[in-house]
């Protein structure tokens, strides 16, 4: 009754102007999200169910994502100017988009495969982890997507808050808490610089949106660019954090140490290509402009990552540890294309992170599965003998680990070549010259782990026997998801190694573009 | 003397600085939260006054967005510690070192 007399004293208001909404861009994302959503509600009614079930629906669900993909692929490399922007210019609708988007949505299902093992093994409840993961990777897609610094900080967090929460999900082990905490702590403190980035940006160009901000700084000299060069610096420290680029690692030993091993494997694949899709999105597109000032900067943390990662790693005992660390010189390397600021240097970065997706969730997976109950047994020791506790195991490792060191042959070695190529092509010798020895250092790192694994004398069952389960004969159990999950990603790193054609056609296809949407999409749309 | 918008962008370094400053000093736990806070409504600030210096309303927008990620981040933030502080009596930051290399 008060309403309808509220409503009836209310004089006539004007319709909003909403913008309009191209649902299907937005349908990779919309089956993500609200495929979790769903998931989450049936979850708290049907408790009976086996957690096997959420794992399949939760790689289903990415798998369909990466479906749906297909047809808008088909519609952005139709004609050559297909690429172009909805939900007034903040969500853009290009090639680059929706490749990472596939990059991610595989992950998670790779994830979730790996996922359900652990959960049963560590005896940890169903089915909030794939929930957070698809969560997770939602806002990851809306980072691919964005095309508002706005989106994309909303993005960023999503990503982060869901990893915040999966980095502890090992309720009752300290480790996982503790790298928890954190990340979030660290988390939070770069999200923070990132956001006063844009307001930085906002207050030097008065938008948020990149499509604007590239049009005002194409037609207007600022007689004073402090305020826009402190906002690429504070973006730049944001985004270095969230792909664990020197100085800003410090996090990632130890995150990726306690965390539990499915959900590190989604940290370095997908948070990883999110973080990278939004420094190339802002700076290598809309700062093009600028790239006198940015470049440089992009150049010494590419140095320091690829040097600080592969030789701190030589020193590590925790194979975890290394592997974080190891995690942090890709993350140079995949630098290294950023800095070359071109189309090939894009590319070349589309096809790293697309290939090592899979190579380190292939290794994280097998982590995963060798660990043993509580996922504790990562020494380099606990690795001793490998190949005769589990053949497959050890062999799968050494797959991954020759493709992340970049032997021929595998789909690592392309990828080095690609960002190491577009570097020499944009002239950054010197960058080009550490990739190099970056590489052969790590190298001599993951040779040093598959020798452990073959060679090394599992010296006495005694030490190990604690444990019960890492005795030298006892041969160990893959889970069936696992292995799917590991068996899929050596056959894409053997596959495509021997003829990366497709991913790098794909990769070259994957334009960044920023196009506002014109009046014709706008009648579509309504 | 006028107080223009650049008075509010200067107190909002300041206490951009002083949460940053705080969340790498302090060591509880709940006071690194908080400096977060301080950290990004020290950007709301920022964004407001730009705003208005802009006449724009985006500013002023954009710190909608920012109060409900800060608001989701405390959430988690204090359920970690929460789920930290039930294994061990007492939670500083520096209790949290069983991850080093």
């Amino acid at each position: 009754m008060i309403i309808q007399t509220l409503l009836a004293q209310q004089a006539p208001v004007e319709a909003i102007d909403t913008p309009a909404i191209d649902w299907a861009i937005l349908a990779p994302l919309l089956i993500m999200s609200v495929g979790g959503i769903l998931m989450l509600t049936f979850a708290s009614i049907l408790k009976t169910l086996s957690s096997s079930v959420w794992s399949i629906a939760a790689t289903m669900i990415s798998l369909a994502t990466a479906i749906t993909v297909i047809p808008l692929w088909m519609r952005v490399t139709d004609t050559e100017n297909s690429a172009t922007s909805t939900l007034a210019n903040a969500v853009a609708f290009d090639g680059f988009s929706l490749f990472l988007t596939v990059v991610i949505a595989l992950s998670v299902a790779l994830s979730a495969m790996l996922a359900d093992g652990y959960l049963k093994r560590e005896g940890l409840e169903g089915p909030e982890l794939y929930v957070l993961l698809m969560m997770s990777a939602a806002g990851g897609i809306i980072m691919a997507f964005a095309n508002d610094l706005i989106v994309l900080f909303i993005g960023l967090e999503i990503l982060s808050i869901a990893v915040y929460v999966l980095a502890a999900m090992h309720t009752r082990k300290l480790e996982s808490q503790e790298a928890g905490i954190k990340y979030f702590v660290l988390g939070a403190f770069s999200s923070a610089f990132f956001l006063y980035g844009i307001a930085m940006i906002y207050g030097a160009t008065g938008s948020t949106n990149l499509i604007d901000i590239k049009n005002f700084l194409a037609a207007t000299v600022l007689d004073d660019d402090a305020l826009l060069l402190a906002g690429f610096a504070l973006m730049l420290v944001g985004l270095a954090f969230k792909v664990a680029a020197v100085p800003f690692h410090f996090w990632t030993p130890d995150v990726y140490q306690g965390a539990p091993s499915p959900v590190v494997a989604y940290m370095a694949s997908a948070v990883k290509a999110a973080g990278f899709a939004a420094i190339i999105r802002v700076f290598v597109l809309t700062f093009e402009q600028y790239r006198t000032d940015w470049q440089p900067v992009v150049y010494v943390l590419a140095i320091l990552s690829l040097l600080v990662g592969s030789f701190l790693a030589i020193v590590q005992t925790d194979v975890k540890r290394m592997l974080a660390y190891s995690s942090i010189s890709h993350a140079g390397f995949i630098l290294v294309g950023v800095q070359a600021a071109t189309e090939r240097g894009v590319a070349a970065v589309l096809f790293y992170l697309a290939v090592y997706s899979f190579m380190v969730i292939g290794s994280f997976g097998v982590l995963t599965v060798a660990g043993g109950t509580g996922d504790n047994a990562h020494s380099l020791d606990d690795y001793k003998g490998l190949s005769k506790r589990s053949p497959l195991l050890a062999f799968a490792l050494m797959i991954f680990l020759f493709s992340q060191a970049g032997i021929p042959l595998t789909t690592g070695f392309f990828a080095k070549f690609g960002v190491i190529s577009a570097a020499i092509d944009a002239r950054s010798f010197w960058l080009a010259v550490v990739a190099m020895i970056s590489a052969v250092v790590g190298a001599y790192l993951y040779l040093r782990v598959i020798v452990t694994m073959f060679f090394a004398e599992d010296d006495d069952s005694e030490e190990d026997g604690a444990d019960g389960e890492a005795t030298t004969a006892e041969p160990i159990d893959i889970p069936l998801g696992a292995g799917i999950a590991i068996a899929v990603c050596v056959l894409v790193t053997v596959v495509f190694g021997v003829w990366p054609g497709p991913i790098d056609d794909l990769a070259r296809e994957a334009i960044p573009r920023l196009v506002a949407e014109s009046a014709a999409v706008l009648q579509i749309g309504n | 003397m006028e107080i223009t918008a650049n008075w509010y962008l200067i107190l909002s370094a300041a206490l951009f600085s002083i949460g940053a400053i705080g969340l790498l000093i302090r060591r509880n736990p709940l006071v690194m939260f908080m400096c977060v806070e301080l950290m990004l409504n020290a950007v709301n600030l920022s964004f407001v006054a730009f705003g208005d210096r802009l006449g724009d309303i985006a500013g002023q927008v954009s710190v909608f967005f920012v109060l409900v990620v800060a608001a989701a981040e405390v959430v988690v933030g204090l359920a970690l510690v929460v789920a930290i502080s039930r294994r061990r009596a007492t939670t500083t930051a520096d209790d949290l070192s069983v991850l080093r290399g």
